[in-house]
């Protein structure tokens, strides 16, 4: 399950906004080596949940400058819930080793 | 490369492109057990890194199977001989195939047939192990973590790349904890692992997980080095009293940490055929009250 300790992330591109809540749900798929969205945009001050699911095998998500780390494991669904606390470009990384391609499966958060 | 290199000539490496640091690891410890007369001698060991074997990608590389067999060459040449050599980690480079893994892993072995030196010690990178949990690795070169003593040194191989979590393990720590137990505070410690055992810059996969655990094990000890490789480049750092030594690679350089937005080989040069890459030769002479070591670049 997803540790989450701080953060951001507004998506406007794969994100919707929970009526009851106000918080943004941010859908993204893992997969052998990319994520799909690899940037997401996300408002300061707004609840985020990263909603995350692998299409292959087990990946990591792991944005440590905003204290955020998931497992995503095949058949299962990870939540990242997060509040963002500062805005700038974070960098999201598979810090689980899935093969050749692995150095590059990353992708970018922005907060606003 | 047919030159010998012998020691003088570290000194004059450091002004042509090599770097060497100032440690204290090999300081003298008046009254430390390891520095009885009977256990402390001269003597000196190479360091090898990130040899990738099977790694293709003209752009980065070109001659992929030539930098190993420059390298032996160079060794080989060493007057004196040194110690032993070690490689610290991604001697292969990753393949989801587990037939052609073995097999970059035996024509590895078949490469370092050339080396005269004898005693090779290895250590795996998560590029042979990470997905198989280090299986054909320990097959072909034994145990993943592991000690040693040579010459008053005390020797400590650390494997945080076999869990492709990046982490040593609750289980090495506890093995790691009951070898520093039975030694004293003075013992001079070298530890070999591939990944940086600090957070050198975490968005790169450039640290060990629980690697600050192992850090606060070892640091109750007066010398303790830290030689690494993973990162492709000489990086140096101290966390408190414990020196951090990164190598270059013998396949591609990579961009120092955070220097661009992607992490990614820096592209070949043309101009500079295996610029950036090279090996290191570290030298412990227990009558200095300081020793260095070189980062020797691989000269085409």
């Amino acid at each position: 399950m997803a540790a989450l300790l701080a953060g951001c992330v507004a998506a406007e591109q794969a994100s919707r906004k929970s009526p009851e809540s106000n918080v943004q749900t941010v859908q993204m798929t893992a997969e052998r080596f990319k994520y799909t969205p690899d940037e997401i945009t996300v408002k300061k001050g707004v609840p985020v949940d990263l909603v995350l699911t692998t299409k292959d095998r087990v990946h990591g998500f792991y944005v440590p400058e905003l204290g955020l780390r998931a497992e995503i494991k095949p058949g299962e669904t990870e939540h990242v819930r997060f509040t963002p606390d500062k805005a700038g470009k974070f960098t999201m990384e598979c810090d689980i080793f899935c093969g050749e391609g692995h150095e590059s499966m990353d992708g970018t958060i922005t907060v606003e | 490369m047919t030159n010998a290199i012998d020691r003088r000539q570290f000194a004059r490496l450091m002004g042509l492109g090599g770097v060497a640091f100032a440690s204290g690891l090999f300081a003298q410890t008046p009254g430390g057990r390891a520095w009885a007369a009977t256990e402390a001698k001269e003597f000196y060991f190479v360091q090898l890194s990130d040899t990738h074997w099977g790694f293709q990608g003209p752009k980065v590389n070109p001659e992929p199977t030539h930098p190993l067999p420059m390298a032996i060459d160079a060794v080989n040449a060493m007057k004196p001989a040194p110690d032993f050599v070690v490689f610290t980690g991604d001697l292969t480079h990753t393949t989801d195939d587990a037939q052609e893994r073995r097999r970059r892993m035996a024509e590895f072995k078949d490469q370092l047939k050339s080396l005269k030196i004898k005693e090779v010690r290895f250590l795996p990178g998560e590029h042979d192990a990470s997905l198989d949990n280090g299986a054909a690795f320990k097959e072909f070169f034994g145990e993943t973590h592991y000690t040693f003593d040579h010459k008053g040194v005390h020797f400590i191989a650390l494997d945080n790349v076999s869990d492709p979590n990046a982490s040593l393990g609750d289980a090495q720590l506890a093995w790691l904890q009951a070898d520093l137990a039975r030694l004293s505070k003075k013992q001079p410690i070298v530890v070999l692992t591939h990944r940086p055992l600090f957070d050198l810059y975490p968005q790169w996969d450039w640290a060990t997980k629980d690697g600050a655990k192992a850090i606060d094990l070892l640091t109750p000890y007066e010398h303790v080095t830290v030689f690494y490789g993973h990162i492709h480049q000489i990086n140096s750092h101290m966390t408190g009293n414990i020196a951090h030594y990164a190598a270059q690679s013998l396949i591609f350089p990579q961009p120092a940490p955070g220097s661009v937005p992607q992490r990614a080989p820096v592209p070949w040069d043309p101009s500079a055929p295996f610029k950036g890459l090279g090996w290191r030769s570290v030298e412990a002479d227990p009558k200095k009250a300081a020793e260095t070591f070189s980062d020797v670049p691989l000269k085409a």
